[in-house]
């Protein structure tokens, strides 16, 4: 499309004059004309070459650009930044000590401050300059002039629009006349933008709804509580090649291929009595459970079995023994659900006021066997749980069979009260 | 005229355009290789060996990630292995793009711009292959974001007293730096491409990507002062990188790396690897695309000068490196140099001498300066020398370092290798598509140092 300073094709109601523009085939041109126009003291208008002319700000009065400021700016918040981000997370949050250097060693951040001094102003600069020149800018009116185009190839050009207050019908373009243009013409704009086409409305709609569904996933991941076990998109070493107890081996290496091992005849457990006694068996030399126990009985042996009740009896049986742990708990919901199946309930070692059996009918030493090897269903702990420890669990579980159905009259007073207070 | 100008005046140097082109003989120069629809076949050529390079990299990065890093020749005591040497390798080539678009323009070298967006492309395709080698090399690749600064529910940090930790900020930085450095300048030429676009394609892509740019002057007043700006960030940048390079090594205790030498030889080390790299691309390239008015002789030579400066340079580190060996009385650091030059790496030790010393030497004479054959010969000579630098330091280093017992000689293993060449797969698929779809000589640049660009009054 050619626009001439009388445009025939094209109905006057949509087209308005944008301004003049006017060619040059070389820089002396060019910057004598720009000299002109300043010196006329226009200030909409601007000169355009397909290269950075020396001389041209002179020629034209441009004042200096302020993004050296913003550079600045830039940079220092960058440096700030760095300063604070690696002061706040090695010194602060997660204080982190490194071959004895101080918590605020700031010879070693120099370089991300540095890094991030520079990257900040970089992008600073990067943005002001499209920002200042009002970039992107895909339509401007100089673009409907076809000459225009060689103005990113080996033409210059003077353009003064007609907002400027100076602007004149006559005058201006006289004004370009007088410095000997390669070409004159009147460059048009279209007085009604061009409405979007209605899709891009809806596109646009749509695009920002589906940007809330990540989101909404990502609020909803974090909030809400849910059944399903994590998903797992890289296992990393929650998942290694390996055996667990009660599989089958399939290597060749164990003829027998348990993945459990049994102790090699001959060898000892750590932490084990080699010589069979009544601390490591539960019995006496006839073969019969003992009932007392092979070991001092104190308030310290007390404790340690509580402790180590809680730790690995209490999930089961509950912390007063009565069967009700967390597990049996969340296996009752289970059961309930209709979730699982095969259940047995950890016995009650305290029992009822009818049922003494564990209480009364169980000697130590059988207690102290069901803790090593296991019983029925339940496995036993005498690979996790020392001798001794065993002993001090026997006690306390004793303790918890008392406890439970106490007569009055050996309650102690000062419990009583505290008792009677609740 | 050509550029065997026997002149009487010394300083008057053939003009930098040449062939008596004009504006517009410079933009159909570079632009016409855009828009022409014959595409040359030797191009094809290439293209095609260089993409199954590049899929030859990607099934190894897919074979790495599938088995894990145990496909690769390094293990204790070596490793690092090829793909830090791989990476140090990647990122100095890069070194020599934003010297010459940045350094070069500070020191106003004119000369710069026929080869500034060639050099400034090839940095960041360098700096994207040399990404990748560390970026596979930790393992799990799909944490890597643990290497940067992002709050996680871990509630941890990275370790921001680690040379490694400020490779990743220096690497990115550089990156990102680079990527915008460029970009800035191709605006004004990607303008040139749209307005004399002939399809509809060609205008609605370069014309996206010219940002409506006008060439106004109020335009180019703000543009030339952020492009000096940005020449002014990305010279330290340039050096800052390669020296937290080296402080991958220098800041660690192991002898023969633990040196205060290290920055500025690692610095001297990338511009020449870049160099040689940029004469080994432009050779080839302009002759392709009939590049020889705008990449003169003359541009040439200049490069050669660089290398022979920065190889002397380099040579200048490796001896200095075993005096100071010699002058430490340490043991250790004196064995780990005499095993550099006879141990068991030896063979890298010389390869690496003759071709980073011994070959630029023969710059020193005009007439192998300027002669193609001749330069071709010595830049590849340098490549490799320069991998092999590398080579020397991470490996014989690693191999033998302070107990016998627990040295070990290192060997690549098939993936080691095939990932290295897949690199340059990579790095030339990129290169090519620039080649073909970029203007590869910043026009506006070229145009703004010629005679006719200056207004005769002033
Ligand atoms: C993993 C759950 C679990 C843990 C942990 C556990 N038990 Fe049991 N226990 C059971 C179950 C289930 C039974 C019932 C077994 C059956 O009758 O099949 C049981 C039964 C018992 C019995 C009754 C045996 C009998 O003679 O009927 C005693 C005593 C006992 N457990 C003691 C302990 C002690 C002491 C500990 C801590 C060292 C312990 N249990 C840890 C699940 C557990």
């Amino acid at each position: 499309m050619n626009h001439d300073a009388t445009p025939s094709n094209t109905r006057s109601h949509d087209w308005k004059v944008h301004g003049y523009v006017a060619e040059y085939g070389d820089v002396d041109s060019l910057i004598h004309a720009c000299e002109k126009v300043r010196d006329a003291g226009y200030t909409k208008w601007d000169a355009h070459s397909p290269f950075p002319v020396h001389g041209i700000d002179d020629a034209m009065g441009i004042k200096p650009t302020i993004l050296p400021w913003i550079v600045l700016g830039g940079g220092l918040t960058g440096l700030l930044t760095a300063f604070v981000l690696q002061w706040w997370t090695n010194a602060i949050d997660y204080p982190f000590l490194i071959s004895g250097k101080p918590m605020m060693s700031i010879p070693a951040w120099i370089p991300v401050c540095f890094e991030l001094t520079v990257l900040l102003s970089a992008i600073s600069a990067f943005l002001s300059v499209l920002v200042l020149n009002v970039l992107p800018a895909l339509y401007h009116p100089l673009f409907n002039l076809e000459r225009f185009k060689r103005a990113t190839d080996d033409k210059f050009f003077v353009s003064i629009e007609a907002a400027d207050p100076l602007f004149h019908e006559t005058n201006t373009k006289s004004l370009l006349a007088s410095t000997h243009p390669a070409a004159l013409e009147t460059c048009m704009e279209e007085t009604k933008q061009a409405k979007l086409p209605i899709a891009f409305h809806y596109v646009g709609a749509l695009a920002t709804l589906l940007t809330f569904i990540p989101l909404a996933l990502i609020y909803k991941a974090r909030f809400a509580k849910s059944d399903a076990p994590r998903v797992h998109i890289v296992w990393d070493m929650d998942w290694q090649p390996k055996y667990k107890t009660q599989k089958q081996a399939k290597f060749t290496g164990f003829a027998d291929h348990r993945t459990m091992r049994q102790q090699i005849p001959g060898t000892v457990a750590w932490g084990d009595d080699p010589d069979a006694s009544p601390l490591t068996t539960g019995k006496d030399a006839a073969g019969n459970w003992i009932n007392n126990f092979p070991l001092q009985v104190d308030a310290q042996l007390m404790a340690r079995g509580e402790e180590r009740f809680g730790i690995y009896c209490a999930p089961c049986h509950g912390l007063d023994g009565a069967g009700t742990g967390t597990v049996a708990r969340r296996a009752e919901q289970l059961l309930a659900a209709n979730k699982a199946q095969g259940w047995t309930r950890p016995a009650s070692l305290v029992g009822t006021l009818e049922d003494a059996r564990l209480r009364r009918d169980t000697p130590n030493g059988e207690l102290f066997n069901t803790i090593t090897n296991g019983k029925n269903t339940m496995q036993g702990y005498g690979g996790q749980i020392t001798p001794k420890d065993r002993w001090a669990i026997v006690l306390y579980v004793r303790a918890l069979q008392r406890a439970k159905f106490l007569p009055d009259a050996d309650v102690p007073p000062e419990l009583k009260d505290k008792l009677a207070g609740k | 005229m050509t550029s065997s100008t026997t002149t009487q005046n010394v300083l008057e140097q053939p003009p930098l355009v040449q062939g008596g082109l004009d504006f517009a003989g410079v933009t159909q120069t570079v632009v016409g290789v855009v828009e022409s629809k014959e595409t040359p076949k030797i191009w094809f050529a290439l293209f095609g060996v260089s993409v199954i390079l590049l899929l030859m990299l990607l099934g190894m990065i897919g074979h790495l990630i599938w088995t894990g890093v145990g496909v690769w020749g390094n293990n204790v005591p070596v490793a690092w292995g090829w793909p830090i040497v791989n990476f140090v390798f990647w990122v100095g080539i890069g070194h020599a793009g934003t010297l010459i678009s940045a350094i070069l323009f500070l020191f106003r070298q004119g000369w710069r711009t026929g080869i500034n967006r060639f050099a400034e492309a090839m940095t960041i395709f360098a700096v994207i292959c040399a990404g990748l080698f560390p970026g596979i090399h930790i393992g799990r690749v799909w944490l890597a974001y643990w290497l940067f600064p992002i709050p996680n529910q871990m509630a941890m940090w990275p370790q921001f007293r680690s040379p490694l930790l400020w490779d990743v900020f220096a690497v990115s930085t550089y990156f990102t730096v680079s990527a915008m450095f460029w970009y800035l300048g191709l605006v004004p030429d990607l303008a040139t491409i749209r307005d004399r676009a002939t399809t509809p394609i060609r205008k609605l892509i370069y014309g996206l990507l010219a940002l409506g740019w006008r060439g106004s002057a109020r335009q180019w007043h703000r543009y030339e002062r952020a492009y000096l700006i940005l020449a002014a960030l990305s010279t330290p940048l340039v050096l800052s990188v390669h020296s937290v390079v080296s402080f991958d090594f220098a800041v660690s205790q192991i002898p023969g790396w633990h040196t205060t030498i290290f920055p500025p030889y690692f610095v001297a080390g990338a511009i020449f690897s870049g160099f040689a790299m940029v004469v080994t691309l432009a050779v080839p390239a302009r002759a392709l695309f009939n590049m020889k008015n705008l990449i003169t002789d003359r541009h040439l030579e200049s490069m050669n000068k660089v290398i022979l400066a920065t190889g002397m340079m380099v040579g200048y580190a490796y001896s200095i490196e075993f005096f100071i060996a010699w002058y430490s009385g340490n043991a250790l650091e004196r064995f780990t140099f005499i095993n550099r030059a006879f141990g068991w790496y030896a063979w890298a030790y010389w390869i690496m001498v003759s071709c980073n010393v011994l070959a630029p030497q023969v710059f020193w004479f005009k007439k192998m300066r300027t002669n193609i054959p001749v330069m071709m010969v010595v830049a590849i000579l340098v490549n490799v020398g320069m991998w092999f630098e590398r080579f020397v330091i991470v490996i014989t280093s690693l191999s033998r370092d302070y107990l016998p017992s627990s040295w070990g000689y290192f060997s690549p293993t098939g993936v080691d290798i095939a990932m290295f060449i897949g690199s340059f797969g990579l790095f030339f698929t990129l290169f090519l598509l620039f080649l073909r779809f970029l203007p590869m000589v910043a026009v506006a640049e070229v145009k703004n140092v010629m005679d006719q660009a200056h207004p005769s009054h002033h």
